[in-house]
């Protein structure tokens, strides 16, 4: 058995994982100590999803902008659902960051006179979003990357593929891992973990997410006892293409993209968002540049009401951007210009693209406390697989770039702080754990049931959009609880057909299959159990369609159990500098 | 729904050390790409036929193959491009690990070894460089550079010789240098100066063909053959 130490294991090489790597070497030059930092990830760094984020990172920035500003933004985002001491501790530091990236080198969009420009953003107050054109998760991964190469005490594992941390004695021991190209397991020892792995949009049919987010990570704490904390929260984005599902970023509308049915008519003016701003004029907080649950729900509506247009299967709205030229779009948004030509054969230039909501991102996951440490001692989680509490019930664009950086930092800084004061822990202990998971990869590797992994994925999707979309009711989350139940039993009868050692990526999917029934049906269950609407989680059911916060004010906490159910429970919300008000957008948001 | 053939160059290690083809019918339309192709085959035809993707958005740079001896994005490369059968091989010049997977780690080798990052003595500032967008319009280019690897497969002289740094590299070299907040020119020259630095490249300029995200690394390459002509040249006068 291949064995390794390691004083810190990062598992991800997306954005949270890179900074966290970072910020590790950083700490533990500072305290004059030596550390060795081994970061793994199923594909090579810069393929992380990180890399297809478009429209930017927000921190305040302007003059006129305030920190209390962006605080209420982001509070009132997630309906109060958020933790508001760790939202203060974010709005703080997402600047300094921001600004650390563009110190080693990120070529952030500039004005005339070489300071940085910011755009327009949905559910922000004011233009505070820093972008790289529209790539700019691209840059920032491949500017993290880049830099990473200047510490030699970071070291890489790339395409290993993580299948589960170790503990011993209640705490974390190293992690346990698959290198992809030859098949052997290895064990890494380690004083901390940090998770890394980013979100589990691939649990829906229809989303814009890559194939690798799957949720590994996520996975992985919660069958260690660390609770799933929000999961019942999942973004749908309102502009993705059809077919796809490829992402039409947000900075459109913050350009001024406007929102059309199939009649021409801007129809976000009928659901609480307006009134109309002129073109050319696109306005914070109104119209387009509403915040994301609404914008879907008003397509659900749309669609419901016959107002939808057709492209191809899909019903669809139009985005419009035709107004703004040929040489400002190909400034400002050449990636989109380049999606719409390749993926639907539409030049934005001369027509408006069809457009259609797509599952986005996960704003649940791995519960954390203020300083990203698991109720699991030494296992931390940062990016968007954890809930270190910053994004409650939805989302603001453009905050979660800018939360790998704030709380992958920290991460990195706790994981090198306990690492010097912590002792490896006993290796036979952790031996025996990587036997026993060679055991289940080999029995994996040669199951010869009756069930595909590829059946039963397209029924998880399936499940996951009828019962968990945008707009969901008792029965529908039922049943998509009774489906993803059976699958798991199911799961247990599969059958490979690929039997090799060597990059066998049909083996892989198929362990990212269990990952994902696993935490579908924690989303399932944490939906069920919230019986009030909030944020991304609009109920149908009558008495249930308003927000509830005398019963509901609460986290959903999910906790794994290996021979039963899992076990949702309730966690008090921290609402320590703002009280819940109501959530208003367009001119009934006015001076909110 | 129509169907189009793909013929698969496979190659599976555990059973045989050399490669074959097999032949799939898939079913396409207007927006089905050569990954979709792929995918299609893989979860309804065989489950062992193995890549790499991920993004399926042309970002990520991991899906790069041959297609009718092309290097290519899978996923930004249609069917519909295509008439006949449409064959698809590993990205060339690159040792093959299993079916259309290929061994990377000779061009992450060459990444690192130019140094790409700003070297500067302005540490720990807390406030932003300025850089006007005529600065930034400079490097911005060539900062596009997604690491598929397609130049690679494009350019006869990596063929030739894999310790050649290579279009992809030699680019982001010249990205630092070029970028107005950099001082660390005068350490990557010596990289760029080496035999296989810029001068293995005789100009074919293929590289910038195939690029799928237009970043010209030809143009990158004769523009650090100037600038090492001129650190050459400067550094004789030193001696
Ligand atoms: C299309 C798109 C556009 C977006 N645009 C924006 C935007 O404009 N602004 C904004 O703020 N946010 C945006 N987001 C959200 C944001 O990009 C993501 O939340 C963020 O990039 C996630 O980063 P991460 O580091 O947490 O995870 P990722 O970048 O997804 O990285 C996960 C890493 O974990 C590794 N990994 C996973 N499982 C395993 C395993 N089992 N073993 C080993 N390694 C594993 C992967 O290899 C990868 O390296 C966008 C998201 C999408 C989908
Ligand atoms: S220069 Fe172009 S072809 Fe070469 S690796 Fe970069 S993106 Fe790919
Ligand atoms: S799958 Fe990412 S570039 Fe093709």
């Amino acid at each position: 058995m291949q064995h390794q130490d390691a004083d810190i294991v990062i598992v991800g090489g997306g954005g949270a994982g890179l900074r966290a790597a970072i910020a590790a070497a950083e700490h533990a030059r500072k305290e004059g100590i030596e550390q060795r930092i081994l970061m793994l990830s199923k594909v090579y760094p810069m393929r992380s999803h990180t890399v297809a984020a478009e429209g930017g990172a927000a921190a305040v920035t302007s003059e006129e902008d305030t920190l209390e500003a962006h605080f209420e933004d982001t509070v009132a985002g997630s309906d109060w659902l958020a933790e508001q001491g760790v939202v203060d501790y974010f709005i703080r530091h997402a600047h300094r960051e921001l600004v650390q990236l563009e110190r080693w080198g990120c070529p952030w969009s500039r004005k005339p006179d070489g300071s940085i420009q910011v755009r327009r953003f949905g559910g922000m107050k004011t233009a505070r979003t820093w972008f790289a054109a529209d790539k700019t998760g691209f840059h920032i991964l491949h500017t993290l990357f880049q830099t990473s190469l200047k510490y030699p005490e970071i070291e890489r594992l790339d395409e290993y593929f993580v299948l589960d941390v170790a503990t011993v004695g209640g705490e974390v021991a190293g992690v346990i891992a698959l290198q992809v190209a030859t098949g052997e397991l290895i064990a890494l020892r380690a004083k901390s973990v940090i998770i890394a792995t980013g979100g589990a949009g691939r649990l829906f049919q229809f989303n814009t997410n890559a194939g690798i987010v799957t949720g590994d990570g996520m996975a992985m704490a919660f069958r260690h006892g660390v609770a799933l904390r929000d999961m019942e929260f999942v973004q749908y984005h309102p502009t993705g293409l059809p077919g796809t599902g490829i992402l039409i970023t947000e900075a459109c509308r913050g350009e001024g993209g406007l929102l059309l049915n199939k009649d021409g008519y801007r129809y976000l003016q009928d659901y609480g968002l307006g009134p109309e701003t002129p073109l050319g004029e696109p306005k914070n907080k109104y119209m387009e540049l509403g915040p994301r649950d609404k914008l879907s729900q008003a397509f659900w509506q749309e669609q419901k009401a016959g107002r939808t247009g057709k492209f191809a299967d899909s019903d669809v709205v139009y985005l419009d951007l035709r107004h703004l030229g040929k040489a400002y779009l190909h400034e400002r948004l050449p990636f989109i210009c380049e999606l719409a030509q390749a993926y639907i054969n539409v030049d934005p230039v001369t027509e408006p693209i069809p457009i259609r909501p797509a599952v986005h991102y996960t704003m649940g996951g791995i519960e954390t406390d203020a300083q990203c440490e698991t109720s699991l001692k030494g296992l931390y989680a940062a990016g968007e697989c954890a809930s270190v509490g910053l994004h409650g019930a939805n989302r603001l664009g453009s905050n979660s770039l800018s939360e790998l950086l704030v709380f992958g930092r920290l991460a990195g800084e706790q994981a090198s702080q306990r690492a010097t004061a912590t002792a490896y822990a006993d290796i036979e202990s952790l031996q025996q754990q990587v036997q026993d998971q060679e055991k289940q990869v080999a029995r994996l590797r040669e199951a010869n049931g009756s069930e595909t992994w590829v059946g039963l994925k397209r029924e998880m999707v399936q499940a996951m959009e009828d019962g968990c979309g945008i707009y969901r009711d008792e029965q529908g989350m039922q049943r998509a609880l009774d489906t993803i139940r059976e699958l798991k039993s199911r799961y247990q009868d599969i059958k490979l057909s690929d039997r090799s050692r060597i990059y066998n990526t049909e083996l892989l999917q198929c362990i990212e299959l269990g990952f994902g029934l696993d935490i579908a049906e924690a989303t399932c269950l944490a939906a069920l159990g919230r019986r009030e609407s909030r944020g991304a989680h609009q109920r149908l059911d009558e008495g249930l369609q308003e927000r509830d916060d005398i019963n509901f004010l609460q986290h959903s906490l999910v906790f794994f159990n290996v021979d039963a159910p899992a076990q949702l429970r309730w966690q008090d919300v921290d609402t320590r500098f703002s009280a819940p008000a109501v959530r208003a957008y367009g001119d009934a948001g006015k001076g909110a | 729904m129509t169907t189009k053939r793909l013929s698969i160059q496979r190659y599976l290690p555990e059973q045989s050390k050399t490669p074959f083809w097999q032949e799939f019918e898939v079913p396409f339309d207007d927006s089905t790409s050569i990954l979709e192709a792929l995918n299609h085959i893989k979860e309804d035809m065989d489950g062992s036929l193995s890549y790499r993707w991920s993004c399926r958005m042309a970002i990520c740079g991991s899906c790069g193959v041959m297609v009718n001896g092309e290097p290519k994005l899978g996923c930004k490369s249609f069917l519909r491009e295509y008439p006949g059968t449409i064959s698809i091989e590993p990205l060339a010049h690159f040792p093959v690990q299993k079916d259309l997977i290929i061994d990377m780690e000779i061009f992450l080798e060459h990444l690192a070894a130019v140094q790409p990052y700003l070297i500067n003595d302005s540490q720990d500032s807390n406030q932003t460089h300025k850089q006007t967008p005529a600065q930034l319009a400079k490097y911005l280019t060539f900062s596009d550079c997604i690491n598929c690897g397609l130049c690679y497969s494009a350019c006869p002289q990596f063929g030739l010789n894999p310790e050649f740094l290579g279009p992809a590299a030699l680019t982001l070299a010249h990205r630092y240098n070029l970028d107005s907040r950099d001082q660390g020119k005068a350490q990557r020259m010596v990289q760029l100066n080496r035999e296989e630095g810029v001068w293995t490249c005789t100009f074919v300029g293929y590289c910038s063909e195939v690029c799928p995200k237009s970043v010209d690394p030809a143009a990158a390459v004769n523009q650090g053959k100037v600038e090492s002509a001129k650190d050459l040249l400067i550094n004789l006068f030193k001696r």
